[in-house]
């Protein structure tokens, strides 16, 4: 049982980093530019798939970098080519402007590199278990992944605390309607904005390309759950999205390593009720419903605190 | 109101049809098929007023994101509640075992055309008929001012909530007839990619106009089974179709024609169309250079090393023709050049005409 | 109780900024009531908290003696009391004819009803006709409001804001930005319009102030520093010194 709970913790800990990567992003481009990007995942996935690729030509590291610099570059375009255009017709052209994205990143991804899995593998030189817990060995390669986003992290607190455009980004989160009146340079920083948060969602997706599955469909099944860490967090709030993204990696991690069912803790249904619907609310694991709990979550949070865990704004 | 999860309302309505089929026939309960449909307007109803609660507390992005996460709650739980969904399978009937009326089985697909065109028409009437009531004429006027609304006595929550419950139940009649048609009902009903395409229908047609997304979900209907037939990426196409009416014409499909109304009414839509015709040409170059680019790179992608000679859009060509590459190159990058200087002849004409158009007063 | 608004220590604070501190007012019912002051006293935040565009940070707001403090601006409607905006607040993309029928539908007890037609209903027809008439649009009835002119604008705003027939109206600036001539052409219909009515209106314009409003109030820093007749608020040696000394200088 402690076995269970400290790997699933460790574990946890890790998918929580990696949602706030990306959700961090996200959170910082909503509250600048208010566009919602529905495509962020989109390139979280395109990280993974080009780091998938730089790694088979010149090996794991260069791909580190280069991927989440090419993914950042294409963000920083489709700001300026795409969003920028759209920006005049209003916030909910904006939002499908970026679904249309989302839609044909993830169809241009299945032609190049088809549907299934692609073999993106842990480089050889972090491919050994790390230290072992009670039998179980943890590889080392998701240390270095925990390593890496608590790096992001710390850089990016510093950038927002030290540099002038992190002033201007913490200034766009507590008052975004000023935001148009910070001077001559807004596009620029719009489109560094949403470079960075875009490169970093590449950043996540290059180091859990090798540690999950890297597939065509990954961000269709990211991107709902990176809503939720947004909308439970609090919109447009920053330690409110670190806060949902551990819940949430937590919350999912430990569902999984669950086997209980309302049927393991009461016995089994009896059976004039078995072939009923019952049965199956009766009989469902933990792990089961994991799927499901970040939803869950959304629904409870806006019943009993719709502006969000830190949230201080309504919309 | 943008609803990313407007499948819910569709595959549940779908899934309680199925079941109201298979009870009625098991109980011969003296209903016809051609009233399911009501069935599942009703499912589709109640779960709206359900989830719609919440979810229509915000308005705008808020609301989108929401209704994506109550759609994904939905449609992960029709996978772990095996009993009623049917799991990954579904749920699957017999249209023809409930009682008949006026002898018809509903067994042949014509008959099942005339249920669907009798409902579609059935529940247009009664949308349009919707919109002329107190309530349709205050959804007009959220949609245009919410905050002002609040000044007139009425609470925005409570009209997109009514909006929502109504959106939820004509979903829900739709649904039902799907799964009549199918007869079969599966989780792909609730799922993402059924709502995304109601979507792209509703924004290529054109949102704020009635007839917007009637046009639009028939030029996407049409659409995808056109390209599927010619070309294997039609998705791609698809998604870059929306892409570029999203960026362009706001207004979707209607939105650009209903733009030309004021010009008919001045009469001087007839000198744009020359204009028109000029920027046809290279505007088609470009396009068909873009074309021909997308199809080279996907053969090259997909097929490596297999038989070059592909046909496109019924088209034949060589795909590793270096003079097929170097045509394709010329046609996207120059019919692009040529094509932007005509977009700007384009709008300078129409300047032109709508400013006479409003000089004569019939135009904004 | 004969006030229609009554405000007790009414306070708004904004993070820090404290920008109305303690305001007492009574409008009593039937009476012209105006409230003036320098930019930035706070008169603005005074409407929106009588209207429940904001809520109080403390202090407790009476309309026709029940209290309204915190309610949402549909319910303080509900009970009576309507308020036009200082930046024109109409339905841009819907005509004349469709802004004043909207905020006719609830008042006349058609909510939310999606069974009725409403062309189909002549007490609404009748009533939006006449307010039409009574703000001189009958011409532009079909436009939509986002194409009027300005001061086609501000004479729908006011027209939305009475149509609903509530019995306290409060006006924020209704000739705010209007040339001379065009305030004075304003002026006769407020009076007109808001005849057997209450009146709290907030105006630059003092011509327009002494010659319409039975009593005035005075707000300075959040505060009302007087309140009484024109004559009285004329001869007010703080109201000189505070506001009318200002003007002047």
């Amino acid at each position: 049982m402690l076995e269970l709970f400290v790997i699933s913790t460790l574990n946890g800990i890790l998918f929580g980093m990696l949602l706030f990567l990306m959700a961090s992003g996200l959170t910082v481009i909503f509250s600048m530019l208010g566009v919602l990007n529905f495509a962020h995942a989109s390139f979280y996935m395109l990280g993974a798939f080009f780091g998938f690729q730089i790694s088979k030509w010149f090996g794991f590291w260069p791909a580190l970098v280069i991927a989440p610099l090419l993914a950042g570059a294409l963000g920083a375009m489709v700001e300026r080519y795409g969003l920028r255009q759209v920006h005049k017709y209003g916030h909910v052209p904006e939002l499908l402007f970026t679904f249309g994205l989302a839609f044909a990143i993830e169809e241009i991804v299945s032609i190049v590199w088809g549907k299934s899995p692609v073999d993106f593998r842990v480089p050889a030189l972090l491919d050994f278990p790390a230290f072992t817990l009670f039998s179980t060995n943890y590889p080392a390669f998701k240390i270095f992944m925990l390593v890496i986003s608590i790096i992001i992290f710390v850089g990016l607190l510093i950038a927002l605390k030290k540099t002038r455009v992190g002033l201007i980004v913490q200034a766009a989160l507590t008052h975004p309607h000023m935001v148009g009146h910070l001077g001559h340079n807004v596009g620029r920083i719009f489109m560094l904005v949403f470079g960075v948060g875009t490169a970093l969602a590449a950043v996540a997706g290059v180091i859990a390309g090798p540690a999950l599955v890297t597939q065509s469909n990954m961000a269709g099944l990211l991107g709902p759950i990176l809503f939720v860490v947004v909308v439970v967090g609090g919109l447009g709030s920053l330690p409110g999205a670190f806060l949902a993204s551990l819940l949430i990696g937590l919350v999912q991690t430990f569902a999984v390593s669950m086997n209980g069912s309302l049927a393991g803790a009461f016995g089994p249904l009896s059976p004039d009720l078995a072939t009923t619907w019952l049965s199956d609310i009766w009989n469902v694991t933990i792990a089961q419903i994991a799927p499901i709990m970040p939803y869950v979550l959304l629904v409870l949070i806006l019943i009993f605190r719709p502006m969000g865990l830190l949230g201080t704004r309504e919309t | 109101m943008l609803s990313f999860g407007h499948a819910v309302y569709y595959g549940l309505g779908g899934f309680l049809a199925i079941h109201a089929i298979n009870i009625i026939a098991r109980n011969k309960f003296a209903i016809p098929l051609p009233l399911v449909p009501l069935i599942g307007g009703m499912a589709g109803l109640i779960f709206a007023m359900l989830l719609g609660w919440v979810s229509t507390k915000r308005s705008g992005t808020a609301f989108a994101m929401i209704s994506l996460g109550l759609a994904e709650l939905v449609a992960s739980s029709a996978l772990i509640l095996r009993t009623f969904f049917g799991g990954e399978a579904g749920v699957s009937a017999n249209r023809t075992k409930v009682l008949r009326l006026f002898d018809w089985s509903f067994g042949p697909q014509i008959q099942i055309y005339y249920l669907v065109a009798a409902w579609t028409l059935i529940a247009v009437i009664a949308m349009y008929a919707l919109t002329r009531t107190p309530l349709g004429r205050m959804c007009n006027a959220v949609r245009d001012n919410p905050e002002r609304v609040q000044f007139v006595g009425y609470d925005p929550h409570v009209i997109r909530y009514f909006a929502f419950c109504f959106a939820g139940f004509f979903a829900g009649i739709a649904g039902a007839l799907a799964a009549i048609n199918f007869e079969i009902a599966n989780s792909a009903y609730l799922g993402a990619v059924q709502s995304g395409t109601v979507l792209f229908a509703t924004y290529i047609g054109g949102v704020g106009f009635f007839i917007g997304p009637i046009v639009g979900a028939i030029f996407v209907t049409l659409l995808s089974l056109g390209l599927s037939d010619l070309t294997q990426v039609w998705q791609l196409y698809f998604g870059l179709i929306f892409i570029a009416v999203v960026l362009f014409a706001p207004g979707g499909l209607t939105g650009l024609l209903m733009m030309h109304w004021p010009l008919i009414k001045a009469g001087t839509l007839g000198r744009m169309i020359p204009a028109y015709l000029i920027a046809f040409v290279p505007t088609l170059a470009m396009l068909v250079g873009f074309i021909l680019c997308v199809e080279v790179i996907v053969f090259h992608m997909v097929h490596a090393g297999g038989d070059s000679h592909i046909k496109a859009f019924g088209i034949p060509f060589d795909a590793e023709n270096r003079g097929v590459w170097g045509i394709a190159t010329v046609l996207l990058i120059g019919g692009f050049f040529i094509a932007r200087m005509t977009w700007k002849m384009i709008a300078a004409r129409w300047d032109d005409a709508l400013n006479e158009a409003r000089a004569k007063g019939v135009a904004a | 109780m004969s006030n229609a608004i009554e405000l007790h220590g009414v306070e708004k604070t904004f993070g820090i900024t404290k920008v109305i501190q303690n305001i007492d007012l009574k409008v009593a019912k039937g009476e012209r009531h105006a409230l003036i002051g320098p930019n930035g006293a706070g008169k603005s935040t005074t409407f929106n908290l009588i209207s429940g565009y904001m809520k109080p940070s403390s202090g407790t707001i009476l309309l026709n003696g029940q209290d309204i403090s915190g309610l949402p601006p549909f319910q303080i409607n509900r009970r009576g009391l309507s308020r036009s905006f200082q930046v024109t607040n109409v339905f841009a993309k819907m005509t004349v004819w469709e802004n004043l029928r909207c905020a006719v539908l609830w008042a006349t007890g058609h909510r939310y009803a999606f069974w009725k037609n409403v062309d189909n209903l002549p007490e609404v027809r009748e009533r939006t006709a006449q307010i039409l008439q009574d703000i001189s649009l009958v011409a532009r009835r079909d436009v939509p409001a986002g194409l009027l002119t300005y001061a086609e604008q501000r004479a729908l705003e006011i027209g939305i804001t009475i149509a609903g027939g509530a019995d306290v109206i409060l006006l924020d600036e209704p000739t705010a930005g209007m040339s001379h001539a065009e305030t004075e052409r304003a002026v006769e219909p407020i009076r007109r319009l808001t005849e057997g009515r209450t009146l709290l209106i907030v105006e630059h314009d003092m011509s327009v102030v002494f010659g319409l409003a039975d009593r005035i109030s005075v707000l300075v820093y959040g505060e009302v520093i007087a309140s009484g007749t024109p004559d009285e608020i004329r001869g007010n040696k703080k109201v000189k010194e505070a506001y009318l000394g200002e003007e002047a200088a």
